[in-house]
Order: structure tokens, then sequence, then C-alpha cells
């Protein structure tokens, strides 16, 4: 629009690329910025892709909720801005939504006909940037541009200021009320974006369009610095500046660590059961760090441990969760512990996630198993086929764990659901998936892992909050094919072809996991303590292949020895519980941990859905399962809460239920576990409870 | 003059159907939109809108025949017709789309039922009414200037 060029040029390739180029020129900003705007209305469809191109945006659109995903994620990079509708026949807007943040961490705008408050609201809370009131005008079209400006600039806030201690704080704070969009903190949030967009705006409007902020690869040599300091310095003091001290590495900015921080506090907060305080937990996660730590097992146990200590473990579950970890017997024992905890750690926290029964079930073993047989897990094979990134994976695996608001729950159940049992074998197997895959993915560091946490993460805020609402854990897809995230081995030259779980129904999914990015960096430390690995955009990271393999790393440790995880239980709780211990069991690790929780998770989703070829039948590590984890850790930044450890429950789960689903021969696709979270919901609240949909 | 004589002719009958609450402000949107590149897309976007409520119109036919009526689904292919009426600024339409969906909420089989037949009425009045400006507007387009 303010091109010289007008329209026609900016429609063009060139302009768009123009745009996309880090040194771009700002003059023709927001010229050419690349819309994806999704509706299911034909007329409205194209009235919008009229009027988008109108304000010489480079547009294009799509029916379908699932299409939209499906070509986000094979164009990664290939989009600034998505607009979508709330009702839409495949997928609810809200898990579209979701999804998106988690995966690809956009701004997306929401509109609908409906302007009631409440739906307004959850679009809020669910992470959209903007809620449009049909019928759209074209005055609102026009300006959408300055929600990806404002998205970027919130990550520049922080590198560029280099200000005061107070400065950085402020900023830090700022952000943080911004990323948490729990709806308690709204308000915070809006007045503190507003805050510091106004601050900055003159002076980084110019650049922000054309900057590229420099990510810092938090490795999981990094990670463990960073936990070591705040747990030195305590969880509740430790400051950004403080920790980069404490940290001393070179290069590092107290920007990194603040954004860092607001992320681990993030996952903290998720762990604890939604709330801020979440001492008890965060305590007891982070003290026990090193006795945890030991194997995975230990670790296991530790979490569940902790979340007993804490209070926030039902002592039945913590006995679940460890019988399971003993491999009891009974299928349900035969979850892992990570996975059990992880679980409980779930359902814990939000009871509500299997509707009441899931609680039950939880408890129950059997029952979980059941469960599991309901929701939709489906990891579907086919994306576990794709080599792509783990980090894609994850995305989906997250996309698709994590339900919208509506049913917390359902998404956990999701995941839980493996159908059916978790035998050990399951959970192996879907371990195992992992492992192959994430040896060879796209190496891709950390990032994949991050993902990967930030959607189970994600996954299991959502379900404990409601406002976690957007995790979908989609994401998950367990890239079963990590075997090397448990050993990281990363050697595996196989790419994380389909193992990287099929996230969902989306095809593009696959594409993501096979970022395999999670290969590389794990290697031996993780010792099985999950860090806790904050969504750090991991897909963005992913693609940059950064070395987030940290988090894989850890996955694929803790899974090692957890092995169990994916017990129906919940996966998510396994993720849950393996994040849980994993990241605090170690300070250090704890990152990493987390992302073999992820992964873990996401593998043994991946297994689960995996058809028969999938590795998870082939490998009974669990190293796959951590490269779910990653990837669903991704996806919880939707409402920007990158609550990696959801997003691992999410794995988990889906893992889980991929796994039990294929070891009692449930067809692993059905719609389940594509990460289709709609048709999760709809699965769970069948069970459950009501679905939204239902006749009720 | 034809031409002369057909736009104005054109003028009065948009005047009118905007004065009348046939049509809002997203019709002007439409109008706009319209350019060189796509000289016919006003026409275009209200036949796609015609084929896209039949479809609507069908399925809330059916749902509201079908026993026990499923409101839910009601209340969703209402909200999809009053969203796509909205986008073109059918204002009748969408009126008594809002209304129609009150009684859905409600659970009022008979009042959507009523409700309905106005909705359908409405739609059939504007569909007319918007082929005849539609086709005047075609006219004076391709119309000689005297």
């Amino acid at each position: 629009m303010n091109s010289s060029g007008g329209k026609g040029s900016m429609s063009t390739a060139s302009s768009s690329a123009a745009w996309k180029a880090v040194d771009s020129v700002p003059d023709q900003f927001p010229a050419g910025l690349r819309v994806l705007v999704v509706d299911d209305d034909p007329t409205c469809l194209i009235i919008l892709e009229k009027m988008l191109r109108t304000c010489s945006y480079e547009v294009t659109k799509c029916n379908r909720a699932e299409t939209a995903l499906a070509i986000l994620r094979e164009n990664k990079n290939g989009f600034d801005i998505v607009i979508s509708d709330v009702h839409m026949p495949d997928m609810d807007g809200f898990k579209l939504l979701e999804h998106i943040g988690l995966e690809m961490d956009l701004p997306v705008i929401m509109m609908s006909a409906d302007d009631g408050k409440h739906v307004v609201m959850k679009g809020v809370t669910h992470g959209a940037c903007d809620y449009l009131i049909k019928p759209v005008r074209m005055e609102a079209l026009k300006n959408i541009w300055q929600h990806v400006i404002r998205k970027r600039k919130n990550g520049w806030k922080e590198l560029e200021q280099s200000g005061s201690v107070e400065e950085g704080d402020r900023q830090q704070k700022q952000s943080e009320d911004a990323e948490y969009s729990s709806s308690a903190n709204e308000g915070n949030w809006k007045s503190s974006k507003k805050r510091k967009d106004d601050d900055d705006e003159t002076e980084d409007r110019d650049d922000t369009s054309t900057l590229k902020k420099p990510r810092v690869v938090w490795s999981v040599e990094l990670h463990q610095q960073f936990v070591a300091a705040v747990n030195q310095l305590g969880i509740d003091k430790a400051v950004p500046k403080k920790i980069l001290e404490l940290m001393n590495v070179p290069g590092l900015t107290r920007e990194n660590v603040a954004s860092h921080l607001q992320k681990y506090r993030l996952y903290l907060r998720r762990l604890s059961g939604v709330s801020p305080h979440a001492n008890n937990l965060n305590n007891s996660f982070m003290n026990p760090q090193d006795e945890t730590f030991g194997p995975l097992s230990s670790v296991n146990g530790l979490d569940l441990q902790a979340l007993a200590a804490g209070g926030q473990l039902p002592a039945q579950c913590l006995a679940t969760l460890q019988a399971a970890a003993l491999g009891r017997s009974n299928a349900k024992s035969s979850i892992p512990m990570p996975l059990v905890d992880q679980r409980n750690i779930f359902s814990f926290e939000n009871p509500k996630l299997r509707f009441g029964e899931g609680q039950q079930q939880l408890m129950n073993n059997n029952k979980q198993v059941n469960l599991l047989h309901g929701i939709p897990t489906t990891m579907e094979p086919k994306q576990l086929t794709t080599s792509q990134s783990i980090g894609n994976i994850n995305m989906q695996v997250a996309s698709h764990g994590v339900q919208s608001s509506q049913n917390n729950s359902s998404l956990i159940n999701m995941q839980v659901a493996p159908h059916g049992v978790q035998s050990s074998q399951n959970n192996s197997a879907l371990m195992q998936m992992g492992q192959p895959q994430f040896a060879h993915a796209p190496r891709l560091p950390l990032s994949l892992g991050q993902p990967i946490i930030s959607n189970g993460v994600a996954a299991n805020v959502s379900t404990q909050n409601g406002i976690r609402e957007n995790i979908r854990a989609p994401g998950y897809n367990p890239v079963p094919q990590t075997s090397s995230m448990l050993n990281f081995p990363m050697n595996h030259a196989s790419e994380l072809p389909g193992n990287s779980f099929p996230l969902g129904s989306t095809p593009g999914m696959s594409g993501c996991i096979s970022k395999g990015t999670f290969q590389e960096d794990f290697n031996s430390e993780i010792k099985g303590s999950v860090g806790f690995m904050p969504s750090y955009d991991i897909f963005n990271d992913l693609n940059q292949h950064k070395p987030q393999s940290w988090e894989l790393q850890n996955v694929g440790m803790t899974f090692d020895d957890s092995r169990h995880s994916n017990s129906l239980q919940g996966n998510l709780d396994l993720s849950q519980s393996v994040l849980v211990q994993q990241g605090f069991s170690s300070g250090q690790m704890s990152g990493q941990n987390r992302n073999a929780a992820l992964v873990s998770k996401a593998m043994l989703s991946a297994g689960d859905s995996t058809e028969p070829g999938n590795p998870l039948n082939a490998s009974q590590h669990l190293n796959s399962l951590p490269v779910d984890n990653t990837i669903r850790v991704k996806t919880e930044s939707v409402a920007d809460v990158t609550d990696n450890l959801f997003i691992d429950h999410f794995g988990q789960e889906d893992l889980m239920s991929a796994l039990l689903k294929q070891h009692q021969g449930i067809a692993p696709a059905e719609n389940e576990f594509d990460f289709d979270g709609y048709s999760l919901d709809n699965i769970q609240q069948d069970q459950i409870n009501g679905i939204i949909r239902t006749d009720e | 003059m034809d031409r002369n004589r057909l736009q104005h002719q054109v003028a009065c009958m948009r005047r009118s159907l905007f004065d009348q609450g046939y049509l809002d402000e997203p019709f002007i949107q439409l109008e706009e939109l319209q350019d060189d590149a796509n000289p016919n897309f006003v026409q275009e976007i209200v036949t796609l809108f015609y084929t896209d409520s039949a479809r609507l119109i069908q399925n809330i036919e059916h749902a509201l025949n079908s026993r026990p009526i499923d409101f839910d689904k009601l209340d969703d292919y209402m909200h999809q017709f009053k969203g796509s009426s909205s986008s073109i600024g059918a204002k009748k339409v969408t009126n008594e789309c809002t209304v129609f969906r009150e009684y859905c909420s409600a659970e009022n089989a008979e009042g959507c039922i009523r409700s309905f037949q106005q909705v359908k009425q409405e739609y059939a009045i504007l569909r007319r009414k918007l082929e005849v400006y539609l086709q005047m507007v075609r006219q004076a387009a391709v119309s000689r200037t005297a």
C-alpha cells in the first residue's frame, strides 16, 4: 500500500521476497506482507482475498484449517500473518490458532460474525493478536501489519535493550505479562504490550520490519547453566541480570536471559498447575534435582515424589505412577514412570482432563487404557514417515495434543488415549520410533526439542488451565525416530522419516518433525532429567537449526531410562512427569530432560499412530519420544505460553495413545491424533463429557 | 444518452436499495473492490453468495424438518448464512438471521420455523432486486454513449 509500486508489484513474488529479506527495503512495508487467510465461507474468503490484495499484501487463501496447517508447515517461513475464521467445519478456529502459535509462532487474527464477549475473550486467551468482527472492513485489514511488527518488536525489544536492570526487568515483566496469556494476565498483557509498543514504536518501526532478531541457541549446556544459576538464586529471586552474571557466558545478553527466564517461569507455572506460584512444585522439582537425576526411573520417581510432596500429585496417582513406573504387571505398569508421572501430573493438575473419568482412569491404569482408546490419538503413521524435522513433528504433535480451551482435558485425553495398553512394549516402541528418526533428523538441535517441549507443555498447560487451550499439542508427533534422542545417537542416518509421528492429520507435520535437530545434540548429557524447555520458538529454531537439541537430548536420555512413558495414563502425565523430573531433577539437564520427555512423549504417540512400518515397532527406545516432546513444546507458544512441560505431556500422551493403539491393534489413524485437535476433541469429549458438538 | 440514462437508472436503483435497507455498507466495499483487474467482482461475489446460500438454506430446511431438531446444528448453519450475507451487505437478510438465531438459542422450534420463512423471503426479495440491479449495471457498462 505505501509502495509506489502499487498493488501489482506488491503481489509479485519479488516484492514479497523483498519483504522477506532481512535487508529488504523498509519503504515497501507493509506491502508484500504475506497473509494466509482461512475461512470456510467461500463468499467471505474471496472478499477477504480481494481486500488484502488491494492492500498490496500477498495473499494465500484456503477454506480448511487442515489445509492451512499443511501450507504453513510446508512453508515455514512463508507467511507473516494468518487470518482465520472462528467457526470452521473441520477444525475449530481456536484450535488452529493454538496450532499455529505453537508450531509457527505467527501472529493470528481471528474473525467471526460472532461478536459476543466470551468469544472475543476466547480469542484473547488463545493468543490471537486481534479479533475482527464480520463483515470485515477494508480499513481493519489495512492495519494488520502492525501485528507482525509488534510480534517482532517484542522479540527485539529484549535484544535491543541493554538497559539497566530496572529497565530490563520492567521489560521482562512486560514480556512476561505479554506472554502469559492466561486470562488473569490479559489486562496486564495488553497494557504492557501497549507500553512496550509505545516506547519503541518510533525507534523500532523502521527497523523491525527488516531486522531479523538474532536468536540465542539455548544449548543443553547453556540451559544447564541457566537452571543452575536460577536454582542458586532461588526461583523467586532469579532476575535476569543476576542470572546472567552467574552464568558468565560471553555474548549472552540480559535480554536473552530474560526471555529464557520468562519461558522457564511459564514452564514452572504449568508444572505447578497453572498457578504462578509454583513454588511448591518448583521447589520440589528443583530441589531434588540432583538427587533425582539419576536413572530415569529414579527421575521419574523423583518427580512423582516431588509432585506428591508438593501436594500436587494425589497419593493415588503417585502410587499408580510408581506402580507403573515399576513396571507392574498390568498394562499400566508398563507405563514408564515418567509417563506416568506426567500423566499424573497432568491429571493432577487438570482433573478435568479426563473429564472426571480421566481422573479415575489415571489412577487406574486400566482405565486409562480405556481412555486412551477412546481418545483418538492418531499418531498417524503418515506423519511419522516424513522425515521432517523433529521440530515439525513436535509441532504437529503438540498442536494435536492441545485442545481448544473447551476441552482442556480433551487434549490430554487425546494423548492419553493411547488406546490401550501401554505395555512397555508399546512405550518402548514409541520410543524407539523416535530414535531412528531423530538420529537423522535434520540436524536441528534443540530447537526441535524445544518445540516439542513447548508443545507438551502447552498441552499440559492448556488442560490445566482452561486458558491453555492453545496447547494443541498436536505437534506431538512422537517422533519415534528419536531413538537418537534418547541416546542421542543422532547419528542415525535416517531422517526422521515418517517417524516423525504423524502429528496429526496434517501432512505438513511430518515435515516439521524431520528437522531432526534433535538428534544432534542429544547426547549423553541428558541424564534423564528433563530440562525445562520452554517453548522457545523451537520451530523457528528448527528452521534455523539452532542447537536447541539439548532439549532433545534430554528427552532422549530420559526416555531411555524411562522407557515407559507412554503408558496410557496419560501421555500427558508422563510427559509432564518426565519433564518435570527431568527438568527439575537436574538443574542442568533441565532443558534437556524436557526435551527428552517431550520427545519420548512424542515418540510414544508417534509410535502409536504410526502404522506398522513405523519405527515404533522397530525400536523400543524412548528415544523417539523425546522428539515428540520437543515438538509439543513448541506448539504451546500459541498463547505465548511456552509451557514446555505441557507439550511434553501431550506428546507423551499422544505417544502413549499411539502406542496403545498400536499395540492394541487399534488402527492408529484415525483421526485421532492427527493433530486434529478437533477430532480429538470430539472423541475425547464424547468419551468423557459432552462433546462440544454433541447433540448431547 | 442511452448510457447516461441507464447510468442514471442504475444510480437510482442503487440508492433505493440502500435507502430501503436491502443493502448496507459492505456492499459498497464490494463495489470499491471492483476494478479493472476484476471488472465483474460484484457480480462474481453475489453469484457465489447465491450458490452458498442455496446450500445453507437447504441444510437449514433439512435440519428444521428432522426430529428431534438439532438446534446446535441449526445455529451453526444460520451462523454461516448470517456471516456470508453480512459480508455482502445483505442487511435485511442478516437481520432476519439474527432473529432466527435468537429463537434457535431459545430452542423455540416454532419461532425458528417462522423466522426461517422470513429469512427465505427476504433472501428471495434481495436476490430478485440484485439481479435486476446488476443486469442494469451490465447494460449501462456496455451501452454506448449516444
